[in-house]
């Protein structure tokens, strides 16, 4: 008797993506009524000029079933065709069950395989390694792979430093098998040591403990140390990125797109001087309308690249996420 | 090697003005970074991270907020040199 093992076609693609913006346009100008602050300094800080927050009645999944139906749809695929759903987020109010198990049900993908990846803002990138070796493995076939935040459910709105910068909104790709490659190696890692860099304010235990003494709750709203995120984000995933554009064998003239994770856009200017892009390349600057919408930020932004022409079909794209962990994912992938 | 208070003076006035266009003589030992300068917290880590590469220096985060003015940099370069 000998073991079998599944084996899957040589390469996975990106065959679809599709995204959910909330409707509610939040300007800065509201923003200056919760902070004190103005739209020129927020503007100056981080390039956003205003995003979208869900109201109270939408909820992480619901804005994960609404982009994964267009991408299911763009991808002409059923419900029923997809065997494994991975879905990234940090901001999914339940520990347990995985956001993902619930949106296969509303999907009508039952029982396709579902779990969810917590790695912050990086949540979608690696979600993506994930799926494409899960392809190319045998174990799944098309693989629906989700970003989804309501990141104001974690957001102190009185926070200086946080308040302008999280929004919501969700973005979502299948991946499945391909003649050619589709998605390039994954070039990753974390760095632990700066956990607190971003974090939630205390942890579920200590919201317990507190309320259990009679003291006041602190709600776990998410803090980041940003002068530590910037020097991070932009001295260390420049050469992250560098390093997935080597692995992928491709040449940087011949990319059609950058898509970082849509942290803050001084964040974003100061990584494309790092990396030597040649200003040939179009660069995703989706936070000025959406804000940092954390693991959703990736497919949102390659959504709309697509959806307004600024990168083609067929064209390369660079991908990065990076954020709480420290955790990072980068990887060039051709655009759907 | 140790460099003296006027070269890295020069070396911390080129940062300035590569990262925010500033000119080089506006950079002055008792101007403020922030108040004197404009210069806000993401741009002053920029020229920090250069200043770490043009100098042979290490410079914490933790350390980078009590640099207020460009007489603290440059102290604070000639000193970790040292």
């Amino acid at each position: 008797m000998s073991l079998q093992s599944s084996t899957g076609p040589a390469h996975a693609r990106i065959l679809s993506v599709g995204a959910f913006r909330p409707e509610r346009v939040v300007t800065n100008e509201e923003i200056c009524t919760y902070i004190e602050s103005t739209d020129e300094w927020i503007r100056q800080r981080t390039g956003i000029e205003e995003r979208r927050w869900a109201d109270a009645g939408t909820s992480v999944v619901d804005m994960a079933e609404a982009a994964s139906k267009e991408a299911l749809e763009r991808a002409g695929l059923a419900p029923t065709d997809v065997d494994a759903v991975i879905l990234a987020t940090v901001s999914h109010p339940y520990q347990t069950p995985a956001a993902a198990a619930i949106l296969t049900d509303r999907l009508g993908a039952t029982p396709a395989a579902a779990w969810d990846v917590s790695a912050g803002c990086a949540g979608f990138c690696h979600a993506l390694a994930q799926a494409s070796d899960l392809v190319r493995g045998g174990t799944a076939r098309n693989v629906l792979v989700v970003g989804a935040e309501k990141l104001t459910d974690f957001t102190d709105i009185t926070d200086r430093s946080t308040a302008f910068l999280f929004a919501d909104g969700a973005g979502a790709v299948v991946v499945g098998p391909s003649e050619t490659p589709g998605i390039g190696p994954t070039v990753w890692g974390s760095d632990g040591a700066q956990w607190e860099a971003i974090k939630n304010k205390q942890s579920w235990t200590e919201v317990r403990d507190a309320q259990a003494a009679g003291g006041e709750a602190v709600w776990p709203a998410l803090v980041q140390e940003g002068r530590s995120v910037f020097r991070w984000a932009v001295w260390q995933m420049a050469p992250v990125a560098q390093k997935a554009i080597d692995a992928s064998g491709v040449a940087v003239e011949e990319l059609s797109a950058f898509i970082p994770h849509q942290a803050n856009m001084r964040i974003i200017d100061a990584m494309v001087k790092q990396l030597g892009l040649p200003e040939t390349v179009p660069v995703a600057r989706d936070i000025a309308q959406m804000g940092n919408t954390s693991a959703a930020s990736v497919p949102l932004a390659m959504h709309r690249m697509l959806a307004e022409g600024q990168a083609p079909s067929g064209g390369l794209a660079l991908l990065i996420g990076y954020g709480a962990g420290l955790s990072y994912a980068s990887q060039v992938v051709v655009l759907p | 090697m140790a460099q003296s208070e006027q070269e890295i003076l020069a070396g911390v006035a080129e940062l300035v003005n590569e990262e925010t266009g500033l000119p080089v003589e506006s950079v002055e030992m008792d101007k403020s970074f922030t108040d004197d300068l404009d210069i806000d917290s993401l741009s002053m880590t920029s020229i920090v991270v250069q200043a770490e590469d043009k100098f042979s220096v290490t410079i914490p985060d933790e350390d980078t907020k009590n640099l207020k003015t460009v007489r603290d940099v440059v102290n604070y370069i000639q000193q970790a040199q040292g």
